[in-house]
């Protein structure tokens, strides 16, 4: 499925439109960081939360439920909110 | 991740007293300057009067701390966040030429389902372990968190029981009583006599030790003063403590209610800033210690009245200086400006080197960069215009 990764992650992925698999959104981010290692930990913390500021959006509906069910026609929008200075 | 600096050349004036001359010094030295926006190296040699600055390294990333491992000389250690990703530590072998992002930094145990854990926020102090412990290094976070890597910083796993101990938990406090940026443990000490000998410190949090590399911890309060309620652990707030390299059994403490030295084995910290001038007050963030002499140290007090500006007391930067284990202090602001000067320096943020004689260092909250010459007799501008410096740390090379 299609996954859009912020600027600020760049620096891991090289593009910022790739392509990635999983059946839940747990198991796409397992993919991106066995193929991207440290990618996950920048995005979600050791409790399995989404960190502070970093939003996931399903085919437009944000979700912080891990466990949200993907097809493989989902696209993941990863977003940085750009709040703060 | 590869990144890479940029070189330029800072020369500083001449000085106009005549020094006795001396052999050319052989040694390199470097200066490593972690910022709220990135990380810089000043290169110098033991005269420090030359510096070629390097950076910056992480542009826009916080580096909380940049330390380099004394032991071999090379592996450069980075504690960074940006603004709005996780932590992460980043780690060179060549000083600072390319850097590679640690493998598993620093994170607490995942809780089982239904229990609400914590994330490390931020590592904000790193501690190379002991001489005898190559590779060794520990680690403070915030919110508190004692960490341990036995592989240069590669990887990292939560050091003895604290981290999840449910007296530690309480201790620690919530974010309500710790500092404006989150609750921190810091000033990790090593006893260089032994490697089970540990200090480590927390804001709030107290003062804990172990002579038993970790297996158990104790507090170390006694003497200490808090704003309120001192039998409450969580409501002391030690800021820096650092320990006399030549006598490892003296400790000096700038704590949130002022300047203490405990000198083991007693348990008792005395308070000796209260011999600092009453409108400058003891209160401040870092203390400084001398490599050679337990009997001097220098602090950086701040103004900490009313709604605590943490700037400097009434505009008028100062450091001050023991040379006699604080039975009096001295004021050293020879070149600093003599008012309108709204800054002070973080925890981390002074430090001193080893050469002879000794020079100290300061970064500010205003992000300028200054080196006291001599001791701190004369203040010197080695670089302004950075962002809020957050640490420093000196290094020799050979």
């Amino acid at each position: 499925m299609h996954v859009l990764i912020p600027s600020a992650l760049l620096s891991y992925t090289g593009r910022s439109q790739i392509e990635a698999e999983g059946a839940t959104l747990a198991e796409l981010l397992a993919d991106l960081d066995r193929r991207f290692p440290g990618l996950r930990f920048r995005m979600i913390d050791e409790q399995d939360r989404p960190r502070p500021h970093i939003r996931l959006f399903v085919n437009g509906e944000q979700t912080f439920d891990l466990a949200h069910p993907l097809r493989s026609t989902d696209r993941l929008d990863i977003v940085q909110a750009l709040s703060g200075g | 991740m590869k990144t890479k600096g940029k070189k330029s050349v800072v020369r500083q004036p001449k000085s106009k007293s005549r020094a006795p001359s001396r052999p050319a010094p052989k040694s390199r030295f470097l200066l490593l300057v972690a910022t709220r926006k990135g990380a810089w190296l000043y290169h110098s040699d033991a005269a420090r009067k030359t510096w070629k600055v390097n950076g910056p390294h992480f542009l826009g990333q916080i580096i909380n701390h940049l330390v380099l491992d004394p032991r071999d000389g090379k592996t450069l250690l980075a504690a960074a966040k940006t603004g709005h990703l996780g932590p992460i530590l980043y780690r060179s072998t060549n000083l600072g030429k390319t850097w590679q992002e640690a493998e598993r930094p620093p994170a607490f145990a995942k809780v089982p389902e239904g229990e609400k854990g914590r994330a490390v926020d931020h590592t904000f102090w790193l501690t190379p372990a002991h001489a005898n412990e190559p590779g060794v290094w520990y680690a403070g976070t915030s919110p508190q968190g004692l960490f341990r890597s036995e592989d240069g910083g590669n990887t990292w796993t939560p050091f003895s029981y604290i981290n999840d101990d449910p007296q530690y938990r309480q201790w620690m406090g919530s974010v309500q009583d710790g500092t404006p940026d989150g609750p921190k443990l810091h000033s990790i000490l090593i006893d260089p006599r032994d490697p089970k000998h540990l200090y480590f410190a927390m804001s709030g949090g107290g003062v804990h030790e172990s002579t038993d590399g970790g297996g158990t911890f104790r507090t170390l309060l006694d003497g200490m003063d808090a704003v309120f309620d001192p039998a409450n652990v969580a409501f002391h707030d030690p800021h820096c403590i650092r320990m006399c390299p030549t006598n490892p059994d003296r400790l000096y403490q700038q704590n949130h209610c002022g300047i203490y030295r405990l000198d083991r084995p007693s348990d008792q910290w005395v308070r000796i800033g209260r011999n600092l001038p009453k409108r400058i007050s003891d209160i401040g963030f870092p203390i400084v210690v001398h490599p050679r002499d337990a009997s001097t140290a220098w602090v950086f007090p701040m103004d900490g009245r009313m709604v605590w500006p943490r700037t400097s007391p009434e505009g008028k930067p100062a450091a001050y200086v023991t040379r006699n284990a604080g039975k009096s202090w001295q004021r050293l602001d020879v070149g600093f400006p003599k008012e309108q000067a709204w800054w002070t320096v973080k925890r981390q943020a002074m430090t001193a080197d080893r050469l002879d004689p000794v020079g100290l260092y300061l970064g500010t909250t205003g992000g300028e960069l200054w080196m006291g010459r001599d001791e701190g007799k004369r203040w010197t501008l080695l670089a302004r215009h950075l962002p809020e410096i957050y640490s420093l740390e000196t290094a020799e090379l050979s």
